[in-house]
This record gives structure tokens, sequence and C-alpha cells, in this order.
């Protein structure tokens, strides 16, 4: 570690229940509670699991000119972007590749952008350049609550009316147990739940209220890792990065029409050509016949036995039940049901391609 | 018949020249839900310190280590299937090999129960 850990404000509630403390981008976090990474995982897609995401950069971006500026950063729409929504959205670079993900809510009077934990340090910069006559603050006074899983708004909506009545990538501000929360109906494991940004003060009630009721068990970073795989959902660093392009990486559903038509984004003319002719390879789930999990930089074979690509993310799959996989493979060898070979620890291992995601997604549509 | 724990997290009870290998409660608990487990095979010769198995989790790949010189003269076939036994048995009916020694005296390098319950604090 070049630098200290730092400590969300659950940190204690972390030690209180159990938690195996990792330090994640710099941070302490739970990778798992007693219950283990397999329940955990279970709990989410079952009942409910409540994450602390808190490491992650919570940014208001102030001034009208914030939506329009932040298009000439990245490949979506925002200023038709309506009041109380959220999109995901990229920071591309010049070459098309991805500088990170993230998601941006239209909050009123302002946007609302969360970007990965690892990358504040480049992404605030970014933006206090690019953007002009808007005030970017990243909000470091507040914690952010993840609540994923079926019974997830049940168990919000006695605390927070409002919750229940949101559809999926919806946002509000609501006061939750006196005190003022954004609360956005998305997250990051294939299943209905809301993330909230509370003041670090009333997070760890928050989190005791919630984790109070039986449906809702703690969890940590590794069933977040296993229930987003499943998902088909990308980790920057792994599943995509600056040598990524979002043709590549399968998110081509994430840039608007005007945007594809109209460009004006870092990279536009590499990611416009490769929406228009394809791109030379693809983000894809892969399915090990075997119980072998494979990991990321596993080498991917063609069943002739030529290099098509390396192994981004991968592990055992708690839903499916076995190895789950995704990785990049040249576009000839993409489609769904192409046999090809995974090389673990030196020995070919049958795989499939498959569609993603592995586990239907369950948001509330 | 002694069981005798390696600085790995494995134990070896011995009986007459073969014994029996597995890995101890403690390595199970600290792996976490184990689901996959690759073994060597029945007549594979093997040195102390070679890598002789991989058993993974859902957190990641861990090596099986050789504590000593020896062969394998089975190795636990219902882990292939079963893998999860080793987190509920792994001092048990989860064993993952019953071995030749090559050099008995290498067990004088292990630890006994008292030593190992030490050893992991």
């Amino acid at each position: 570690m070049t630098q200290a850990s730092r400590r969300t404000p659950l940190y204690d509630l972390h030690v209180e229940l159990g938690g195996k403390m990792v330090d994640f981008a710099g941070w302490e976090m739970p990778v798992h509670y007693p219950l283990g990474i397999m329940g955990e995982h279970q709990h989410c897609r079952n009942k409910a699991a409540l994450f602390d995401v808190s490491h992650m950069g919570q940014v208001l971006l102030h001034g009208d000119a914030a939506a329009a500026q932040m298009e000439t950063l990245c490949p979506q729409d925002f200023t038709t972007l309506p009041q109380g929504k959220a999109r995901y959205a990229l920071f591309t670079n010049d070459t098309g590749g991805i500088l990170d993900d993230l998601i941006v809510s239209n909050a009123g009077d302002h946007l609302y952008v969360v970007v990965n934990a690892a990358l504040r340090d480049q992404d605030l910069p970014l933006m206090r350049a690019a953007l002009t006559d808007v005030t970017v603050t990243e909000l470091t006074d507040y914690a952010l609550l993840a609540l994923q899983g079926p019974a997830a708004e049940s168990i919000l909506a006695p605390l927070c009316p409002a919750a229940a009545d949101l559809t999926f990538m919806q946002t509000i501000q609501a006061d939750i147990l006196g005190s003022p929360c954004r609360i956005s109906r998305l997250g990051y494991t294939g299943e209905d739940g809301y993330e909230i940004s509370i003041p670090n003060d009333n997070a760890t009630t928050l989190a005791r209220a919630l984790l109070a009721q039986d449906n809702c068990a703690p969890a940590g970073l590794g069933a977040r890792d296993s229930l987003r795989i499943e998902a088909g959902l990308c980790l920057y660093g792994n599943d995509i990065s600056q040598t990524t392009t979002p043709v590549e990486a399968g998110l081509s559903w994430a840039i608007q029409k005007r945007r594809r038509t109209n460009g004006g984004f870092p990279g536009a003319e590499i990611i416009q050509n490769q929406l228009q002719n394809g791109a030379p390879r693809k983000l894809v789930g892969l399915k090990p016949a075997g119980r072998a999990p494979a990991r990321a930089g596993v080498e991917i074979q063609s069943a002739q036995g030529a290099k098509i690509g390396e192994v981004t993310s991968g592990g055992f799959g708690p839903t499916i039940g076995g190895p789950v996989a995704m990785g990049y493979v040249s576009a000839a060898q993409a489609a769904p049901g192409t046999d090809i070979t995974l090389i673990i620890r030196g020995k070919p291992q049958p795989a499939t391609v498959v569609a993603l995601p592995f586990v239907p997604q369950n948001y509330k549509r | 018949m002694t069981t005798y724990y390696s600085e790995e997290h494995e134990w070896i009870t011995v009986d007459g020249d073969t014994a029996t290998l597995g890995i101890t409660q403690h390595a199970a608990d600290q792996l976490g839900d184990i689901v996959f487990v690759e073994l060597k095979d029945q007549g594979d010769e093997f040195s102390q310190g070679d890598d002789i198995g991989v058993i993974e989790s859902v957190k990641a790949a861990s090596e099986v280590y050789a504590p000593l010189d020896g062969e394998v003269v089975e190795a636990n076939e219902t882990l292939a299937d079963n893998p999860a036994s080793l987190n509920d048995h792994p001092e048990g009916d989860a064993w993952i090999y019953k071995i030749k020694l090559a050099n008995a005296d290498q067990l004088d390098e292990l630890m006994d129960l008292a030593a190992y319950t030490d050893f992991i604090g």
C-alpha cells in the first residue's frame, strides 16, 4: 500500500458484524462476513443484502452548463436526461478507450455523479478541467449503502415510503430516519434494489435499521463480485479499461442515438466507426464445461488452438452452481454457442461462448 | 496413529509406511466455500514442497504443497463431485490423499497438535 487505508463511516459496524476486512482500492472494506461469500450471494438473490459502497466517489456538479459539458467527456446524452433519472455513463479517451464508468443522475438543480473508488483522483481533475462555470464538489460527508435483492423494496419502504414508487434508474431526494438522503433504484447485482446516499453521521443507524429486518443480511465485496459477474456487469480495471472501447465491451446500448450520430466526445471517430462496422473483438460470457473456475488472465483459444483472447473476470457463480467467466474474443469467435478452449493452469478446458447475463436481470421496470 | 501438522495447514496421520493427508479445519475456514478440487493421480511421485493439487474457493485458488516426499496411493475421488465436503469434514471423510512415505524422517520436521494450535494462534 502506498498510502494509509481509509475507512468508511460503517467500519466499526463491519468489525462488529465479523467482517473480514481487506484493502480495496486504498479502503479497508469487508470481503465477507461470517455467512460467507456463497451465503451472502444467495441471500442477495433470494431475499436482500446490504453492501457498504461508501468507498465510491460521490460528486455534485452545480451549474447550468454541467449536462452539456459532461457530454464533452462522455458519449452519453445528459442534456435530455429527465429530472429524477439516472444513467450509466463512461468517460472515454482519445483512442476510444474507457477512463472510468459512472452513474450520472439529474437531481434537478445539479447532477449527482458516482465514480469508482480507485479513480476519483483521475475523475475529479478531469471534470474540474473540462467543466467551466460548473462547481465540482466531492461529497465526502455522505456514505453510500446498496440494498439489493427482491426484498429490498419491502425492507426500505417502511423507512421511506417514496422508495416503493421508484422504478429502475429513477432517483429521488427523501428523508430517511430524519436525515436527507438520495435514493436511487439501481445497483450492481442484477437484482432489484437501491443505492442510498446518507450523511455519514446517520449511516450506521440506517444500516442497523435495515439489517434488523429478517430478510436483510450484510454482504461484502466477494459476493458483490460474484453477483455482478453473473449479471454480466463490467468491472473497471478488469473488463473495461483505457484499451477497451465501449463497443468492444458490449456497452453500445449505453450510447444514445444523438451522440452516435453527432459525436463530440473523446474517441468519437473510433467509437462511431466501430458502432457502424463492428469491433475487432468483443466481451462475451464464457461457460466452462467442467468445474474448474477460469479467473482473470486465463488464455482463451479457438477450438483450433489459436489464442483469441483472455478472461477478464471469472470465478464460481453460486446461483449458476458452476464456473462463470467473461472475456474478450475475436469478433469471429464471439457468437453464442461457439466452442472455445480455456487454458487453466496449463491444461486446456472446453468452454462455450454464451450470451450475457448468466442470471436474468430482475429490475423493477 | 499420530497426527502431524504442516505450516501449510495440512494434517498427516501415519499408519506404518502409509499416511493420510488432508487440510486442517483452520485452512478450510480460511479458504471459505470450496468449489473445486484438482488432484494428482494414483502412482504420481512427489517431493517435499511440490505443488500436489489445487483447491479453489469462491474467493481464490490455493495450491496444496507436499509436506514430505512420497507417492500417491489413492486420491479421494469424492472431492471432485462434492468439494464443499472439504469445508465440512476436512479432518475426516474429506481427506485428500493416501500416500506412501518415501522418507519417514521428514515427519520430524512437522508439528504436533499442540505446536500447530500455537502456530495458528
